[in-house]
């Protein structure tokens, strides 16, 4: 596309020379000194790489290829899934292409983190070199400020930001959220009745044929298969893709297994699951099949402690909880559109001594400790029952320090195009409503 | 003549102006039977209270794909001659009351020439300009295999299907639509309404009664037993389908409205509650009472049952309900937006013939201008009358969904087209107006046939802030980009085949637009009107037509930015994600790109007055691609479905909008407006000649 624009400017340019052009050549001119870009800078030998950096030629490629990127990246979303896609498309440096039975990954296109550091490189070298502070040019100033901030602001999000959900059945409180992806191997020592504790082995961790040593642990964990996606079926069950798990104790030996393709999809949660053997020292105890489709752990005991093992989505813990009190889902009379969803919730926080409740509705997050609560999902009223399951809602939490960003850039970008667009109205009234008197005055 | 240019344009607004005040103010009569009075009566549907007249007409549109039935075969070229018609409410009263009638009218459409030989029905139905419309009648011997096809259609994902499996379960739908309406009212077999709910009334104490006895094994009344419970549990069957209030209306309004205002009910469901009361709730009686009357054809009957069931309403605090079934006939009876569709089509008409008179013979130009200007205003005022209508119906912002963006993007464009006229009278703002307003009612009128259009709004979407800031922002961000991009091809148009780009404006204009141009150079005000007739103003229309694309653009980029950022911080408030990469974010976010790239590139001299206008011509093909495209993919949170015949065309404009850039890149020597003009002398007093850069 840019190859484009591009070239229909060569194709124009040498429109002047010819007697043709005289008659449409006046405005290029008169708007170039208009439209706020100066004669050119002197280029000196010192600084090509600046008049690079901060000429209007690279804005417009690095818009030209966004659009491309965009276009592409949402076109892609139809075969690949929204998450997958941004992933490719967007928060990387580079779209690769792997041709058909190779493991290469060429580079081919820049992806989103690419174009927006350039263009952010842009804006900022053309302000300091190019751009005067005059308040004629407030208006592009206080644009582009904006701009930056929201650009900034999306890259924070994107590092920083961290999405989970909480699922609550009616009268249910937990002081935690799971991750939606991230999953966790964890080992609790049950042996105290008040309370447990909790090794976490991160995700990056459980790999086919790892072995976990470690001395904070009890024992040691030997991988030794793992299930990126998979369903579970009872041991009864006659599905005939079911695999043995491979397990020799528990309480899920015999359970059997479905693989399945990774999803990709925004709001699709992959099931994974593994088969772990306990050692102690290097004694194999017998393997466990773990699912995050299990509510509870395995539980076995070792040298008179009670253990428990698991593999759960990646919990986050909280200084307070969160009881859904009443959940509500109401249809329009007659219909199945929803006409609305709510929760009702308590929060408890005993450290600030603060306990209160209210009511999580679409387009009304609650908003505390720096998290932010969303309706989710819900299952309540006549669905719940139709599906023989306890009213539960379920919450998504987000932690984004970076959320407030977009409202400033945008009342920033939004004040500077109407400054600037203004004063250009504002002038061009202002002289057409002049002249006619002043040109009767004359005459 | 200077009487003329006067009046003309006058002359124009009385002619269409009369039209509307006829159509608007004066009230139509009732026939003998008040089917006008019943067709305001309220009902619920869809999850909204509504008058009959909307459910009739909705059905209709989604059975035929027509707001009516016509009775009579008219030759197309007679357009004077209009065919008598069955409006909607009548023919939903035959359909709820006289199915033997509705049985014989020809509204199933079936084109697919392999459905037309699978179900044996080639020589059969109505043919109309080229399509061919069938009765139930018609179709009762081969019901069966519609639905045996219907189902094997329907096993196919359904952006998978072919032609032919789209239409079977299409005719399966209508047909379904048709037969559970049928028995919306009149439970199957009742063929006097009103005798056999008294019978049934009277039988409900014995009824009750046998049937309990027989339950507890005692000796009952059999002949009471049979006659109420057979109808009976035919009832219950009907109270409990799912499809009440979706695919047929709930008639019967809630018995204690101060308490929950929402639980109309079925008239099966309202017989059935009854039973335990003994008594049949007043609305069904009036429902029955003016269904018999009406299968008999007792017009007297009739009206005094409406009448008497409306006056029933008001006393028992349903006056809200009644006043919104009475605003939406009117809306639905006056067809606003059809009346400003007619004047747009013929103001377009007016405006391209002011462009052609304008060179030839100004003044006939500028009578054609005005005329197009003035009517212009007139559709506008009935457009806009048409969308507050609609808002106050819904309580709603003006855009809530696809249709009516379609409403309002054609309402955005024509005050964009009619300030541009207002500040430069060249008719070129005209020919945009009308056309956008046309088209986008035109649009908008297809999209209407989908059925309501009045939808109540899914809990996400069900917040008037949002919707009155994010969404109307963003249309109109759309509108502007529109109007640009259509300003650019009515450049490319006249520059190729008139040599109208290279044409002074006048003097009037002349001196306000150099002023404009030139804000360092001579005053324009120094060159008198007169100096200024004599030598010619210093501007083109081709130059006018470039200040508007990019005030346009320039407007464009401040409303799809602010939108889509709106737009942003909306997901942000609903589900904690400020940007998820949503086609329909990416679809607004790209004309941002695009509109900034096209003034980046203006600033910064990479295109001229040709370049912009092809760039803007590829902004039509973005707005369009986000406004109807992303839809099409069938992913993300915005889809609303895959729509197949707005697919073709969606190809067919982006297809069109290619050409015409391709024409807009010929080289200068095809452009009549560039190819063999001279260089005009140079202008005293003007700014310097131009340097090449």
């Amino acid at each position: 596309m840019s190859e484009r624009v591009l070239r229909s400017a060569t194709e124009l340019a040498p429109a002047p020379h010819t007697g043709v052009g005289t008659a449409s050549s006046p405005r290029p001119v008169a708007e170039l000194r208009k439209g706020g870009q100066k004669p050119s800078p002197p280029v000196t030998a010192l600084n090509p790489l600046i008049t690079f950096f901060s000429s209007l030629r690279l804005t417009v490629a690095c818009l030209a290829f966004g659009i491309v990127l965009v276009l592409w990246g949402t076109l892609a979303q139809v075969e690949i899934g929204t998450f997958k896609a941004q992933n490719e498309f967007f928060r990387s440096l580079f779209i690769y292409w792997t041709p058909k039975g190779s493991a290469l990954r060429i580079p081919i296109f820049p992806g989103g983190y690419s174009l927006g550091f350039l263009l952010l490189t842009n804006l900022l070298t053309a302000h300091f070199t190019r751009f005067k502070w005059t308040i004629k040019k407030a208006g592009i100033w206080i644009t582009h400020f904006g701009l930056i901030l929201l650009l900034l602001g999306q890259l924070l999000t994107d590092m920083l930001a961290r999405e989970s959900v909480v699922k609550l059945y009616e009268g249910e409180t937990k002081n935690y959220s799971e991750d939606f992806r991230g999953t966790e191997l964890v080992l609790i020592d049950k042996t105290d009745p008040q309370s447990d504790l909790v090794f976490s082995i991160p995700d990056k961790l459980v790999r086919e044929q790892a072995e976990i040593h470690d001395s904070r642990l009890p024992l040691a964990l030997r991988i030794k298969k793992v299930w990126p996606n998979a369903a579970v079926v009872k041991p009864d069950s006659q599905a005939p893709m079911a695999v043995p798990s491979g397990a020799t104790a528990g309480n899920l030996k015999d359970y059997r297994l479905i693989p399945e393709a990774p999803v990709s999809e925004n709001d699709q949660r992959n099931s994974a699951a593994a088969l772990v053997e306990v050692l102690n020292g290097t004694q194999p105890l017998g393997s466990f099949f773990l699912t995050v489709l299990s509510s509870g752990g395995q539980s076995f005991s070792l040298g008179g402690k009670q253990y428990e093992l698991g593999l759960r989505f990646v919990r986050y813990y909280y200084p307070f909880s969160l009881t859904l009190l009443k959940a509500t889902h109401e249809q329009y009379r007659g219909t199945k559109t929803p006409k609305n969803f709510a929760s009702r919730v308590r929060v408890q926080n005993s450290d600030q001594n603060e306990a209160r409740e209210t009511t999580i509705y679409m387009n009304n997050p609650l908003r505390y400790a720096g998290l932010t609560f969303y309706q989710y999902q819900m299952l309540a009223g006549e669905m719940a029952r139709e599906a023989g399951e306890a009213p539960n809602s379920v919450f998504q939490v987000v932690r984004n320090p970076g959320w407030l960003t977009p409202y400033l850039s945008c009342v920033l970008i939004t004040l500077g195009l109407v400054i600037q667009f203004g004063m250009h109205l504002v002038g061009f009234v202002r002289r057409r409503s002049i002249s006619p008197k002043r040109a009767n005055a004359a005459a | 003549m200077k009487i003329l240019f006067k009046i003309i344009p006058w002359f124009f607004v009385a002619l269409f102006g009369s039209e509307i005040i006829a159509v608007f103010f004066a009230p139509k009569k009732d026939g003998a039977m008040h089917t006008r009075e019943f067709a305001r009566l309220p009902v619920v549907m869809n999850g909204r209270v509504q008058p009959f007249d909307s459910v009739g007409r909705n059905t209709l549109l989604q059975i035929r794909s027509t707001g009516d039935v016509p009775l009579e075969e008219v030759p197309s070229w007679k357009f004077w001659h209009h065919p008598k018609k069955l409006k909607s409410t009548d023919w939903l009263l035959e359909v709820l009351f006289k199915p033997e009638s509705a049985d014989e009218r020809p509204i199933f459409l079936i084109h697919h020439p392999d459905l037309l030989a699978e179900l044996n029905l080639q020589d059969k139905g109505v043919k109309k300009s080229l399509l061919r419309y069938y009765t139930f009648n018609q179709l009762k011997p081969v019901l069966a295999e519609i639905g045996k096809q219907g189902d094997q259609a329907r096993q196919v994902d359904e952006k998978l299907r072919n032609p032919f499996q789209k239409q079977v379960v299409k005719l399966e739908n209508a047909v379904g639509l048709y037969v559970m309406m049928k028995s919306a009212i009149r439970p199957p077999g009742w063929d006097d309404l009103e005798a056999e709910l008294n019978t049934f009334e009277q039988d409900i104490p014995g009824g009750v009664k046998a049937v309990l006895a027989r339950d507890s094994g005692q000796p009952y009344d059999k002949v009471v037993f049979e006659r109420f419970g057979a109808p009976l549990s035919e009832l219950l069957e009907l109270s409990k389908d799912p499809n009440a209030g979706q695919s047929f209306p709930l008639v019967v309004p809630p018995s204690n409205p101060s308490q929950n205002r929402d639980a109309w009910n079925s008239v099966a469901q309202a017989i059935v509650e009854s039973v335990r009361e003994g008594k049949i709730p007043a609305p069904v009686k009036y429902l029955a009472a003016l269904g018999t009357a009406y299968s008999t054809g007792k017009t007297d009957a009739f009206n005094t049952a409406v009448a008497d069931y409306k006056a029933w309403f008001e006393q028992n605090d349903f006056a809200p309900e009644v006043k919104k079934g009475r605003n939406e006939f009117f809306f639905n009876d006056t067809k606003a937006f059809l009346h400003s569709m007619i004047i747009y089509i013929c103001a377009f008409i007016l405006a391209c013939l002011s462009l052609l008179f304008l060179s030839l013979v100004p003044l006939v130009g500028e009578i054609f201008r005005r005329s197009s200007f003035y009517i212009i205003a007139l559709a506008f005022v009935v457009h806009t009358f048409g969308l507050g209508f609609r808002m106050y119906l819904e309580g709603r912002p003006p855009v809530t969904n696809l249709y009516s963006s379609a409403i309002f993007i054609g309402w955005g464009a024509v005050i964009f087209g009619l300030v541009l006229e207002r500040v430069y009278k060249l008719g070129l703002g005209n020919v945009v107006a009308s056309f956008a307003g046309f088209v986008t009612l035109l649009i908008a009128h297809n999209l209407a046939i989908g059925g309501d259009t009045m939808e109540m709004m899914r809990a996400v979407l069900d917040t008037n802030f949002w919707l009155a800031t994010h969404v109307v922002v963003v249309t109109l961000g759309y509108a502007s980009t529109f109007v640009a991009g259509f300003l650019a091809i009515l450049y490319i148009f006249l520059g190729l085949l008139t040599p109208i780009l290279r044409q002074k404006i006048s003097a009037r204009d002349a001196s306000a637009l150099a002023a404009s141009a030139a804000p360092g150079g001579v005053p324009a005000a120094v060159v008198t009107a007169a100096v200024m007739k004599t030598q010619a103003g210093k501007i083109d229309v081709g130059q006018a037509l470039s200040k508007m694309v990019y005030a346009i653009l320039c407007f464009a980029t401040l409303f799809s930015f602010t939108g889509t950022v709106l737009g942003g911080i909306w997901a942000d408030q609903s589900w904690g994600r400020f940007w998820g990469w949503d086609p329909k974010e990416n679809g607004a976010l790209m004309i941002v790109l695009w509109n900034a790239l096209v003034l980046h590139a203006r600033w910064g001299g990479l295109v001229r007055e040709r370049g912009i206008m092809n760039l803007a011509v590829f902004g039509n093909i973005l707005t369009s691609f986000s406004w109807f495209g992303v839809n099409m993919l069938g992913v993300g949170l915005h889809s609303y479905g895959f729509m197949d015949a707005a697919f073709n065309w969606l190809m067919a404009f982006v297809g069109s909008q290619l050409v015409i850039i391709g024409l807009g890149l010929l080289p200068l020597n095809f452009w009549r407006s560039y190819r063999s003009a001279a260089v005009p002398p140079p202008i005293p007093g003007m700014s310097p000649e131009p340097q090449t850069t």
